[in-house]
């Protein structure tokens, strides 16, 4: 068993607005292992970007803050870090990859020199090295003719090849850990498995711990080993992507895996969880879940389960009742 | 399709030249369309020529007087005429265009420094910051400009140095407020926090990503700007509150002269004519660097 690298206990991360304080992340927990890829999944606005933000320390501020929980890389916790640490451990020790890589990579420079400068950050290299550690990075996440590519304008580049090069910054300096949030969700479906298969092998070849941030669970299954699994700013179950798959212990869980649409299947309709996931801090009572629940009682309106179990952890009271 | 075709194209022509030599192809391509702009460059090429030249231009001295021929009409020997010394019109208007371009360019120059500094701090760290800072160009704005440059320079005293300082002045805010508004843009944009996420610090961000992109517009508004600088110089001048007799600026020129307006009109015609030039001279060439520059002009 390898050993805990970044830990999350009880994170809270609230937005300070004119209405008063939004909860966007409600006390969550997990753990990211050497090496390993965790998946985070959910909806759209369940707090997934906050809290990769919140690790990276790059919430917007105001209006957003960290008002509970620590964060612990390697032991130590980055909640609250001085800008001046946390500036030393991104790129260096955590480095992070974004969602949309045609307004991640900057317009007025070339993709070498948007590179270098990655690499320079935390290295003093002489420029020959620096070239070729370049190129060298480039070559690793996979781009053909290197070389002249590294003296191309984003622009002339397709959206695939911008988003290895947003790998190959994020890799420059060999982080411990590398959060990708949603790195393929603008890319086409052919794209998205290269992109995953390349993380996969990068992963493979230096050990890089990756959280996956997703809400895609076709793109956990593939390349997660481990899964959680976030609704409304809380965890609402957790463990081995297989587990999950084939025993989700939480409707909403279960919603997404049958939200999946199958090449197989003779049914005219997809099937959807009805409803959104509420504003958050709408619901002051009982599972947040409960008024999108199939299998809603009546306790669930008015007490909030709690994230119970070993390997496998959901919040839900139909299994807490089985146990 | 087709553009993506036409842009594979193109690349392979700009591929054997360099990416700053395509781009300014390409802009100078969309510059070259436009008449009016080229006319304008030319007439501020002619200005330089004339300032950077102007001893060898010129046929007489700034103040080589000759009371024997002193208000005579254009001819042959004297080009533009004579005015009330005697002195050659012609030559103090070759003199003068070293003395409004430099004022015209520094003043710009000056603005254009301090203006991105407090735009660049006010928008970036906003805030407490960016109200006094946003506030202070307002205050600067609420005067009309030439008001403004007369206070500054019956502090500082009159002199061409001081028209120039005052004008610099009075033109902060302008790039200031342009600063700014490009700067809440751009440190918005997702590869700024990508920069942040590799652990760039604030003066490497603001250097190299958000400057180089929120430049554009400042090269445009500088150009207009330098016209309503030599503008205002020459105004200053006018009213005594700026060069002094008897250096050759434009506007003293035609302050010097105004009694002769109805009996020697060439005196004050010709420096006039200058301003006038050169100032449609710089606007025009400003016009078309925005038209050029402006990716929404771009098909």
């Amino acid at each position: 068993m390898s050993e805990t690298i970044l830990e999350v206990k009880g994170l809270k991360t609230s937005f300070f607005t004119d209405d008063g304080e939004v909860p966007a992340v409600d006390g969550i927990n997990f753990s990211v292992n050497e090496g390993e890829i965790l998946g985070i999944v959910g909806e759209s606005g369940c707090g997934k970007s906050v809290t990769s933000l919140s690790i990276m320390g790059l919430l917007p501020s105001p209006p957003g803050k960290i008002v509970g929980g620590q964060i612990l890389y390697k032991g130590e916790d980055i909640s609250h870090a001085k800008e001046s640490r946390m500036r030393k451990l991104r790129g260096n020790d955590i480095a992070m990859i974004f969602q949309e890589p045609m307004t991640s990579l900057n317009p007025v420079f070339t993709i070498g020199e948007q590179l270098t400068e990655a690499i320079r950050l935390h290295n003093h290299l002489p420029k020959k090295e620096l070239e070729s550690r370049a190129e060298e990075l480039l070559k690793m996440v996979g781009l053909p003719r290197a070389r002249e590519l590294l003296k191309e304008y984003p622009h002339e580049l397709s959206g695939g090849m911008r988003q290895r090069v947003m790998i190959a910054i994020a890799m420059s300096c060999d982080p411990k850990v590398l959060i990708a949030d949603e790195p393929t969700t603008a890319l086409d479906v052919t794209i998205q498995a290269q992109i995953l298969d390349l993380m996969a092998k990068l992963n493979r070849e230096t050990h890089t711990a990756i959280i996956l941030i997703t809400h895609d669970l076709g793109v956990v299954a593939q390349v997660c080993k481990r899964v959680v699994v976030m609704y409304a700013g809380k965890v609402v179950e957790e463990g081995d992507v297989r587990d999950i798959f084939n025993h989700p212990s939480h409707p909403y869980t279960e919603g997404l895996i049958r939200s999946i649409p199958d090449l197989y299947s003779k049914k005219e309709k997809l099937y959807t969880i009805k409803g959104s996931v509420p504003k958050p801090g709408s619901i002051k009572q009982g599972c947040l879940f409960a008024p999108r629940c199939d299998y809603v009682m009546d306790k669930c309106w008015t007490n909030a389960p709690e994230l119970v179990g070993d390997s496998h952890k959901s919040r839900c009271f139909l299994h807490q009742e089985q146990a | 399709m087709s553009q993506s075709v036409q842009n594979g194209a193109a690349k392979d022509l700009v591929k054997e030249k360099g990416p700053l030599a395509s781009a300014l192809t390409d802009f100078w391509r969309a510059f070259r369309k436009n008449k009016p702009a080229i006319v304008g460059a030319g007439i501020v090429l002619f200005f330089i020529v004339l300032a950077v030249f102007a001893r060898f231009i010129a046929p007489q001295g700034i103040n080589d007087q000759n009371i024997n021929i002193r208000l005579e009409p254009p001819s042959a020997q004297h080009w533009l005429g004579t005015d009330d010394f005697g002195r050659d019109i012609f030559s103090r208007i070759v003199f003068g265009a070293q003395l409004s371009l430099r004022v015209g360019f520094l003043a710009v120059i000056g603005s254009i420094i301090f203006g991105t500094l407090l735009g660049v701090i006010a928008g970036y760290f906003g805030k407490f910051i960016d109200t006094v800072i946003s506030r202070f160009f307002d205050i600067l704005l609420a005067f009309p400009s030439i008001l403004l440059s007369i206070a500054i320079v019956s502090v500082l005293g009159p002199s061409l140095n001081n028209a120039l300082v005052a004008i610099a002045i009075v033109n902060v805010p302008v790039f200031g407020r342009l600063v700014r508004s490009r700067v809440l843009t751009v440190k918005e944009e997702e590869y700024i926090v990508a920069a942040r996420s590799i652990g760039m610090g604030n003066t490497r961000i603001i250097f190299n990503h958000i400057l180089p992109n929120s430049f554009a517009p400042v090269i445009v508004q500088g150009t207009l700007n330098i016209a309503t600088a030599i503008l205002d110089a020459a105004g200053l001048g006018f009213l005594g509150m700026g060069a002094q007799p008897p250096q050759p600026e434009w506007g003293t020129m035609l302050s010097a002269s105004r009694q002769y307006i109805t009996n020697a009109p060439w005196t004050v015609l010709f420096p006039g004519l200058a301003i006038v030039l050169v100032v449609v001279g710089f606007n025009l060439m400003g016009d078309g660097l925005r038209d050029a520059l402006d990716p929404r002009m771009k098909n």
